[in-house]
């Protein structure tokens, strides 16, 4: 499974413990629009960490935080290996 | 004026005829008619006044020599197993010991500074048994697990307060045991019970396991039994307790919560379960022994039995004369407040008519400037069938500076296949009692929790 699909799942699965009714997920959805809080965001980070064995935002050196979806892949995407 | 009337341990160790006794793995020593032996080497006499350090390899040693000793020297400083050796000068030098009681080789203690006495198993001794001269200090350390331990003074009255309160015959011809060591304050109150009450005691032994410790209860005829919620969820989770039927059941050292509770029930339905609060400043404060998580609120603001219990911020404070009198050495802070009460730093909350103990003062976990003690969730975790013991901690967050995240063990024989079930039910269940930053943001099944030396869940994040 790709990053982006595993991202999607946990999205998925976030937005279901939390009762957030998640929009179609597209590269342009601003995370603001997803519906999730800083707390369901969190999360999705922590468990991506445990799952790709990474947090793009702990390590970046600029601490921006993305703000689409599109973002928020190319984060974990471009992470070196 | 008549001198004050000096009460010390030896005085409760009369001529019974039925055979009391203190054991360990190795030695089953007498406490019938012990006044008649002595256990230290050399006569006690020279013991008078002595400010002295109790350092056995075993607590069956240590606890011969806190026999002989009290009521004829200044000062014992009980040290605990766990001690770091090079934490010892400093800790000699802020409780003035002059002398060390050890059955250990010598060469380890300076012979100028220190009167090395060493302590073996009783024999007969010629001169006559020795009289309670002045009341000991009691002193004892702290276990918390960083830095320097405190060194906290007691008293034998103090220590033996609870126990005189609720009378001394209210566990007649008990066989005590404790999963602590008698050189913390939990395990201590037991020895000191055993002792008073005119019962015996079966001690605990560091690395044995616990199917052999608990075959040592079974064979020992241990009729009553202490530990922390830590000790009891392993016994609960090991399967080992089988034939094993105590009549009294103790908690204490920890949040008691309902699942440990209901689980010991389940496990001994004929035995009473009581659950206590003490700790090592603050003494024993109460004990609760009607099955239930938390306390009665009445228990609060009123003056039961001598201890009186009030909350301040939220956190538990304490006057009594259980309480240690004071901590010990060189800039030791005061132990009480301005009215005389210690802070415990436990946090309770009420829920009806009940107080619950919530979490430690310095435990909290902040998620995004959202408060959660650790101890709240696992006791809602802990109510899962499957679950037998469980920690939360902080996991730290770019986002919300923390997180909480759950490691649990289940039950043995918990189907691999059932772990993906179980999780979604005990995130189900800490939505249903919990606001939403305190619910788990992941839960990791684990083989096992570590436990401290003195019993409790080890909290030190991985």
């Amino acid at each position: 499974m790709s990053v982006r699909s595993r991202i999607f799942v946990a999205m998925q699965q976030i937005a279901k413990e939390q009762k957030v009714t998640l929009p179609p997920l597209d590269d342009e959805l601003s995370l603001h629009e997803t519906g999730f809080d800083s707390l369901a965001f969190a999360i999705l980070v922590a468990r991506l960490e445990d799952d790709l064995g990474v947090d793009p935002f702990t390590i970046s050196e600029d601490g921006t935080f993305p703000s689409t979806i599109g973002e928020f892949v190319r984060a974990y995407e471009n992470v070196p290996a | 004026m008549f001198p004050r009337e000096i009460c010390a341990l030896r005085d409760y160790l009369g001529p019974e005829p039925r055979g009391r006794t203190l054991s360990d793995v190795r030695d089953k020593a007498s406490l019938t008619g012990l006044s008649s032996f002595g256990s230290l080497a050399g006569p006690v006499r020279k013991m008078s006044g002595r400010s002295v350090l109790i350092a056995t390899s075993r607590q069956l040693l240590a606890a011969l020599a806190m026999i002989e000793l009290d009521g004829v020297a200044r000062r014992m400083l009980l040290c605990p197993p766990d001690l770091e050796p090079d934490r010892l000068p400093v800790l000699l030098d802020n409780a003035e010991i002059d002398t060390i009681v050890t059955d250990r080789p010598m060469h380890g203690f300076d012979t100028r500074k220190y009167l090395v006495v060493s302590v073996g198993l009783p024999a007969e001794r010629a001169a006559a048994p020795s009289v309670s001269e002045q009341a000991t200090e009691w002193l004892m350390l702290t276990s918390g697990t960083s830095g320097l331990p405190k060194i906290v003074r007691h008293t034998f009255d103090g220590l033996a307060g609870a126990i005189i309160a609720e009378g001394a015959a209210r566990h007649p011809n008990a066989t005590w045991a404790t999963f602590y060591d008698i050189r913390r304050y939990g395990g201590l109150q037991i020895f000191l019970r055993a002792v008073i009450g005119g019962g015996s005691l079966l001690l605990s032994e560091s690395g044995e396991s616990l199917a052999e410790h608990v075959a040592r209860l079974r064979a020992g005829g241990v009729t009553h039994i202490s530990g922390t919620p830590s000790h009891w969820r392993k016994l609960l989770m090991s399967g080992a307790a089988h034939g094993f039927s105590p009549r009294y059941v103790r908690l204490s050292g920890e949040i008691a919560d309902q699942a440990v509770l209901d689980g010991l029930a389940k496990m001994f339905p004929q035995a009473s379960i009581g659950h206590a609060y003490a700790s090592t400043e603050a003494g024993v404060g109460f004990s609760v022994d009607d099955g239930r998580e938390g306390f009665p609120a009445c228990l609060i603001g009123q003056n039961r039995e001598g201890v009186e219990m009030k909350l301040v911020d939220g956190s538990l404070r304490i006057r009594s004369l259980r309480t240690a009198r004071a901590y010990v050495g060189v800039a030791a802070p005061p132990l009480v407040d301005a009215d005389g009460f210690v802070d415990t730093g436990d946090m309770v909350e009420l829920r009806s008519d009940r107080y619950h103990f919530v979490g430690r003062r310095g435990g909290i976990i902040n998620i995004g400037g959202l408060k959660v003690h650790p101890e709240e969730i696992e006791t809602t975790i802990n109510r899962h069938v499957a679950v037998r013991m469980s920690r939360a901690r902080a996991r730290k967050s770019p986002i919300t500076g923390s997180i909480v995240v759950a490691d649990i063990v289940l039950a043995d024989g918990t189907p691999a296949d059932r772990q993906e079930t179980i999780r979604s039910e005990i995130l189900a269940g800490c939505k249903a009692m919990l606001a939403a930053h305190k619910v788990p943001a992941v839960i990791r099944f684990v083989e096992r929790l570590d436990v401290t030396a003195a019993g409790k869940l080890a909290r030190a994040d991985a």
